[in-house]
């Protein structure tokens, strides 16, 4: 595989993983938990560094599911507290996360190879010079294959409790009515959302992997009223964005995961002005439908 | 003594720090329909779910046929109010009745044909099937709620708590709905309903519960809701007209 090659198959996998979790992040309206979320792996990484002096997948994984339960938890916390929502979210990761840049900045975190530079914007550029040998697959970059789990993780999570995951997204309230276990599954959502973010982490950073998650789905909800196609073109959006932010990069011989924030930032003003559903355009050329009694 | 439905006892609950609801008793029998009224604020909404543990409770028991919550959900059935869900949600409205099955379909498990047909004569009930595929941010606001009372519906529940199904509907749709109340009721089922408007309870209820942060009065609709319990229940906030035998209330409810 060339060198652009293993770019754009972790970029697309970035974007598919990020695409599919992006759409209940919206619908469960907790876009902005995706930013705490991926400010607290750091946190999450930090520490299962410091507690196995190890830098590699399975710890980074373990460490960032925990951080975002850490997180979820405590703004549930603060939330049973009086304290308003966003606020709780705000307090929360803001906390979390310096506490990951204090340990990063200490003697210990420069040991790990790890900066804040690097958590927060992440190098793409890099993934191809760190291979590791898989059975039957072969040679590959570390971060892709870890990449490649996550999505098969989050895809099969996706599936399996696809009815569940609609019925507490749209009306928690009946869903608890009818014995689901609601907040159970809020936290399993919160580990999924940790392990996207987490693998997403070395590719495009913990800044950019939120634009990986938001801006497809919501440009996708512009397109669709139906869940199953909006999962479907959110994901395609996210790889999209992938694949024209490397090309953009490749050109203008610019930082990848910053063109791909910006494509799928493109994708999204493309949408809102031509979706034919809730498109600016189409708003102008067809007169509000009046809703019928 | 038959065994009561629904028994609350001594059922406390606070919302941010302010206490609610206080000294909650009640029994409510088989085979009723309850209209539980009170003004804003009164604690309608938050005493059903606390009852369905939706809200914590500070303190007291609720039993439901003579069972903890727990393990007599399959037989309770909620409707929320209609502003409590997003109806911009990507699904339509067959989809969002058979979320009232999703509970029976259990984990690991799609609806099948079979759940689907009885969304659809839920939907048929409650004069909706012609808009089974309609997307949900196209209904009215009736519409929402005869969506919302099909989803109740399918789950076959032996008794229904209902927030408010009358607010903001149409007159055909609350006739529906009432229809559709009378025939549960008349199948020995039994149902409480949040209810706002003091005019239509002498038609609609046969028991009325008088809700404000505690039981005020609570029986039989002709016994219970006169002019001395409401203006207990409603303090100065309300004011009376004499219309030939019976009395019109109005009450400054927004």
């Amino acid at each position: 595989m060339t060198y652009a090659g293993w770019i754009m198959i972790t970029a697309s996998l970035v974007g598919l993983s990020c695409g599919l979790i992006g759409v209940f992040l919206i619908l469960r309206k907790m876009a902005m938990m995706a930013d705490a979320i991926s400010h607290t792996v750091l946190l999450g990484i930090v520490s299962a560094y410091l507690v196995t002096q190890e830098l590699s997948g399975p710890h980074m994984l373990l460490g960032a599911i925990l951080a975002g339960l850490l997180t979820a938890f405590l703004v549930q916390w603060l939330q049973s507290l009086q304290i308003e929502h966003h606020a709780a979210m705000g307090i929360v990761f803001t906390t979390l996360f310096a506490i990951g840049v204090i340990l990063i900045s200490t003697a210990v975190g420069k040991n790990a190879h790890l900066d804040v530079q690097h958590a927060l914007m992440g190098e793409i550029t890099f993934i191809p010079f760190k291979m590791i040998s898989l059975p039957l697959i072969g040679d590959i970059p570390e971060a892709t294959a870890m990449l490649a789990f996550a999505c098969l993780i989050v895809l099969f999570a996706v599936i399996i409790f696809y009815k569940e995951w609609k019925i507490t997204s749209f009306d928690p309230g009946l869903a608890a009515s009818l014995g689901l276990p609601v907040l159970l599954l809020h936290y399993v959502f919160m580990s999924l959302v940790s392990v996207t973010t987490v693998a997403s982490f070395d590719a495009v950073g913990a800044i950019m992997v939120v634009a990986m998650l938001i801006t497809p789905a919501a440009s996708a909800y512009l397109w669709t009223d139906r869940l199953l196609v909006m999962l479907i073109l959110s994901s395609s959006f996210g790889v999209i964005s992938a694949i024209v932010g490397y090309v953009i990069a490749a050109w203008i011989d610019t930082s990848i995961s910053g063109s791909m924030a910006f494509a799928t930032g493109l994708v999204f003003l493309i949408s809102f002005l031509l979706s034919p559903k809730h498109g600016l355009i189409a708003g102008y050329v067809r007169p509000a439908k009046p809703i019928e009694q | 003594m038959v065994e009561p439905v629904v028994e609350v006892k001594n059922l406390a609950a606070s919302y941010r720090k302010n206490i609610v609801l206080r000294d909650v008793n009640f029994c409510v029998q088989a085979g009723t329909l309850t209209g539980i009224i009170g003004p804003n604020g009164a604690g309608k909404s938050t005493l059903l779910k606390t009852m369905l543990t939706l809200h914590p409770a500070l303190q007291g028991s609720v039993k439901f046929f003579g069972l903890p919550f727990k393990k007599a959900q399959k037989r309770i059935g909620y409707v929320p109010q209609r502003g409590s869900v997003d109806w911009d949600f990507p699904t339509d409205v067959l989809d969002v009745v058979t979320m009232g099955l999703y509970g029976q379909i259990g984990w690991l498990r799609r609806p099948k044909r079979l759940h689907r047909e009885k969304a659809y004569s839920a939907l048929t009930q409650t004069g909706m099937a012609e808009y089974a595929e309609r997307q949900i941010n196209q209904l009215s606001g009736g519409q929402q709620q005869r969506v919302f009372l099909a989803r109740a519906l399918v789950q076959d529940a032996d008794l229904y708590f209902m927030d408010e199904p009358l607010a903001g509907v149409d007159a055909a749709t609350e006739r529906a709905i009432m229809n559709i109340l009378q025939q549960l009721k008349a199948s020995g089922k039994t149902v409480m309903v949040v209810h706002h408007d003091l005019q239509t309870v002498k038609d609609y209820f046969d028991h009325v519960l008088l809700l404000n942060r505690t039981v005020i009065r609570h029986g039989q609709t002709d016994q219970v809701f006169t002019k001395e319990h409401l203006a207990q229940t409603y303090g100065g906030t309300m004011r009376w007209m004499r219309e030939g035998e019976s009395h019109v209330v109005f009450a400054h409810d927004e």
